[in-house]
C-alpha cells in the first residue's frame, strides 16, 4: 500500500492518464478500441520521440529550444534531396543534420559557458532560418510512393511509427537507468561542481545528450513527413513548447537532477490521449489549449505543494 | 558595443542605411517588439521569464480589433487593457503568490490563452470594416511632426520606465529581488508583491503594442503573435539583461532590440535573401552573451 502511494506520489501524471482512458472510454464508442490507441501512439511519437531527449537535457539541467526548426530542417532535407540522392540517402543527409545541429549546440554550450537556454534559443531562429532559405518558402513532395507507404504501414497489426516510439522509449528508459551515462545525466544535473569534481567530463557528456535530441528530433520530423508524404518550412512550430510541457507533466524539474522517462511517457501521452478523445468528442481544438495549459500549471501546483519540503523563506 | 559595431558596418556597406528616414523605419520595425520587451526587462530582471506575451498579444489584438466595431475605439481599448491586465494579474499571481516556476508557468499560459483566444473568435480572423474614417488609426498609421507614432509610443514609454527603473523606490526594488531573494526577505521587502506588479507591467507594456499592432494592420489573425515570446527575449538578452535576475537595464533593452530591427533592415538593404537575418541573430546572440561572460570570468572557455 505504502508502495501504491509512494508511486501515486512520484507519478501523478499517470493517474490523470488513467483517469483520462476511464473518461472517454465510457463517453465516446470509438475510444476503446485497439485501432484507436495504435493511432494515438502514431500521433503521440513525434513529440514523444523528442520528449526523450529532452528528459536526457532537462534532467542535465539544460533546455533545447531549437528541436522544432531542427524537426523541420531534417524533414525538408529528407523529402526535397529524394530526387538526387533517393530514399535512403537523403533520411541519412536528414538525420546527419539534426546530428550537427545537436552537436553545434552542444560544443557551444560547453566551451563558452553560455546557458543552454540562450544557445539553444539562438539556434532555433537561425535553423528556421536555414530551413526558409533552403526551401525558398516551398513545401516539397516525396514523389516515390514508398516514403509515405512507409508512413503507413504496420507490423503485426501495429503501426511501424508506434512501434519504433516505442521500441526506443525502453531504450532510453534501461540507458537512463542502468547506464554509466544514465546516473551521471542525473550527477551532472544535480550538481554540476560536485559531478566535475567526482571525475565526470561535464562538457562532453553535455555535449553527447545534445546530439542524442538532434537525432531525435531529426528522427521525428523525418517519421513526421512520411505520414504526410510532405514537408513545409513551418513544420514543428511550437514543438519545443509542447515537448518541454509533455516533460514537465511527467514530473522532471526545469533545475534539473529529477527525472524518469516513465514520466514523460506519461506527460506524452497525456496530451496525446486529451486530443485524441475531445477530438472523438468533436470538442473544438481550442479547449485543449486551455485545458492542456491548466493542467501544467496544477501539476506545478501539486509538485509544489505535496512533493518538495517546505523550507523557511525562499 | 555591438550597437555601435552595427551602425558603422552598415554605414560603410551602404549608403541608404545612416539617413533619418531609415533610422525611423528601423524604429518603427523594432516598436512592437521593443514596447513589449519594454515590461519583460522588469520581469527578467526581478528574477523571472515571460513566455506568454506572445499569446498575450493575440489575444489583446484580437479583442480590441474586434470590439472596434462593436462597441467603438475608446470602450474597446479600456476593455482590451482590462482584460489584458486580468491575464498578467493571473500571472502575477501564481508567480508572485503561489511561487510556482515563472517558466513553466507563462509556459501554460501561453497554451491557454492562446485557447482563450480562438475561443472568443471561433477560429476566425477579425478586421476593423470602416478603416479609413476611425481615429484607431493614429497609434499605427499615423505620425506627429514626422515621428512615426509607433516609434514614439516605444520611445517614451522606455524613457518613463528607465526613470522608474533608475529612479524610484520601485526600481531599485526589483533589482533587489532579482539578485538576492533571500537577501531581500529578510530586509523585508515584499516579493509576493513586487513579482506581482512586474508581470502587470509585462502585461501592460503588451497592451500597448497589441494598440500599435491593431492599428497598423487594422485586423487581426488569432496566432498574429506567435513566437514574439522568444523574439523579445532576443532582444531583452541582447541588450545584456542577465537571465538570472538582479542586473539590466531598459536603456539596454532598446539597445538590444534596436540591433535586432537593424540586423534585418542593414542585410536587406545590401540586398541578402530576408532569412539571412535570422542566421545572423543567431550568431549575434550567442557572441554577445559570450563575450559578456568572458569578460566577467576574464578567460575565453569555460573550465567544463
Amino acid at each position: 500500500m505504502n508502495r501504491i502511494i509512494y508511486l501515486i506520489k512520484r507519478q501523478p501524471i499517470w493517474i490523470f492518464v488513467f483517469v483520462c482512458i476511464v473518461f472517454f472510454s465510457f463517453s465516446s464508442p470509438y475510444f476503446f478500441d485497439i485501432r484507436n490507441f495504435s493511432n494515438i501512439l502514431v500521433q503521440a511519437s513525434t513529440i514523444g520521440l523528442i520528449a526523450l531527449g529532452m528528459t536526457f537535457v532537462m534532467i542535465n539541467g539544460n533546455i533545447d529550444l531549437s528541436v522544432g526548426a531542427t524537426l523541420a530542417l531534417a524533414a525538408s532535407l529528407a523529402v526535397g534531396l529524394q530526387p538526387q540522392l533517393g530514399i535512403i540517402g537523403a533520411v541519412s543527409v536528414g538525420l546527419l543534420s539534426g546530428i550537427l545541429i545537436g552537436a553545434l549546440n552542444g560544443i557551444i554550450a560547453w566551451k563558452t559557458g553560455v546557458d543552454a537556454f540562450i544557445v539553444t534559443l539562438g539556434a532555433m531562429i537561425g535553423v528556421r532560418g536555414l530551413v526558409f532559405i533552403y526551401t525558398e518558402e516551398q513545401a516539397f513532395y516525396a514523389y516515390d510512393l514508398a516514403y509515405a507507404n512507409f508512413g503507413a504501414s504496420s507490423l503485426f497489426g501495429i503501426p511501424v511509427l508506434a512501434l519504433i516510439f516505442v521500441f526506443l522509449t525502453i531504450i532510453a528508459h534501461l540507458v537512463l537507468k542502468y547506464t554509466i551515462h544514465g546516473r551521471n545525466v542525473f550527477a551532472v544535473g544535480g550538481n554540476r561542481v560536485a559531478a566535475k569534481e567526482a571525475g565526470i567530463r561535464v562538457g562532453p557528456h553535455m555535449l553527447l545528450n545534445f546530439i542524442l535530441i538532434g537525432f531525435l528530433a531529426a528522427l521525428s520530423g523525418i517519421l513526421l513527413s512520411t505520414q504526410m508524404g510532405a514537408s513545409t518550412p513551418n513544420l514543428g512550430r511550437n514543438y519545443e513548447l509542447w515537448t518541454i510541457t509533455a516533460v514537465v507533466l511527467g514530473g522532471t524539474r526545469l533545475t534539473g537532477g529529477f527525472g524518469s522517462i516513465i514520466g514523460t511517457l506519461g506527460g506524452v501521452l497525456a496530451i496525446a490521449i486529451l486530443r485524441n478523445g475531445m477530438n472523438l468528442l468533436q470538442v473544438p481544438s481550442f479547449y485543449v489549449l486551455i485545458i492542456l495549459g491548466s493542467i501544467l500549471i496544477l501539476v506545478l501546483f501539486l509538485d509544489k505543494r505535496f512533493a518538495e519540503p517546505q523550507g523557511v523563506g525562499a | 558595443m555591438a550597437f555601435i559595431l552595427c551602425v558603422v558596418i552598415f554605414s560603410l556597406s551602404t549608403q541608404k542605411f545612416l539617413s533619418t528616414d531609415n533610422f525611423l523605419t528601423v524604429v518603427m520595425q523594432a516598436s512592437i517588439i521593443g514596447t513589449i520587451a519594454l515590461g519583460v526587462t522588469f520581469v527578467v530582471i526581478g528574477g523571472n521569464l515571460d513566455l506568454s506575451v506572445g499569446s498575450l498579444l493575440s489575444f489583446a489584438t484580437v479583442l480590441v480589433v474586434d470590439l472596434h466595431d462593436k462597441v467603438g475605439p475608446g470602450t474597446a481599448i479600456l476593455l482590451m487593457f482590462v482584460f489584458t491586465l486580468l491575464i498578467g494579474s493571473v500571472n502575477g499571481y501564481l508567480i508572485g503568490y503561489l511561487r510556482l516556476n515563472s517558466l513553466i508557468v507563462t509556459l501554460g499560459m501561453l497554451s491557454a490563452i492562446q485557447g482563450i483566444t480562438l475561443v472568443y473568435s471561433g477560429g476566425k480572423n477579425v478586421d476593423i470594416s470602416d478603416q479609413t474614417n476611425t481615429w484607431f488609426a493614429f497609434f499605427g498609421r499615423e505620425a506627429l511632426f514626422g515621428v512615426p507614432v509607433p516609434a514614439i509610443i516605444f520611445i517614451v514609454l522606455g524613457i518613463i520606465l528607465q526613470i522608474v527603473l533608475l529612479k524610484t523606490g520601485f526600481g531599485r526594488k526589483i533589482f533587489a529581488i532579482g539578485g538576492n531573494a533571500t537577501a531581500s526577505l529578510f530586509s523585508g521587502l515584499r516579493r509576493n508583491r513586487l513579482v506581482f506588479s512586474t508581470y502587470l507591467l509585462s502585461a501592460f507594456t503588451t497592451g500597448c503594442a497589441a494598440l500599435i499592432l491593431g492599428s497598423r494592420v487594422m485586423g487581426s489573425q488569432n496566432n498574429v503573435g506567435e513566437g514574439y515570446e522568444l523574439l523579445v527575449l532576443a532582444g531583452v538578452i541582447l541588450g545584456g539583461t542577465s537571465l538570472l535576475g538582479g542586473s539590466g537595464s531598459i536603456a539596454r533593452t532598446v539597445i538590444g532590440v534596436l540591433i535586432l530591427a537593424m540586423i534585418q533592415n542593414g542585410l536587406l538593404l545590401l540586398g541578402f535573401p530576408y532569412y539571412t537575418q535570422w542566421l545572423v541573430t543567431w550568431v549575434v546572440i550567442i557572441v554577445a552573451v559570450w563575450l559578456d561572460i568572458a569578460a566577467k570570468r576574464g578567460k575565453l572557455f569555460s573550465t567544463y
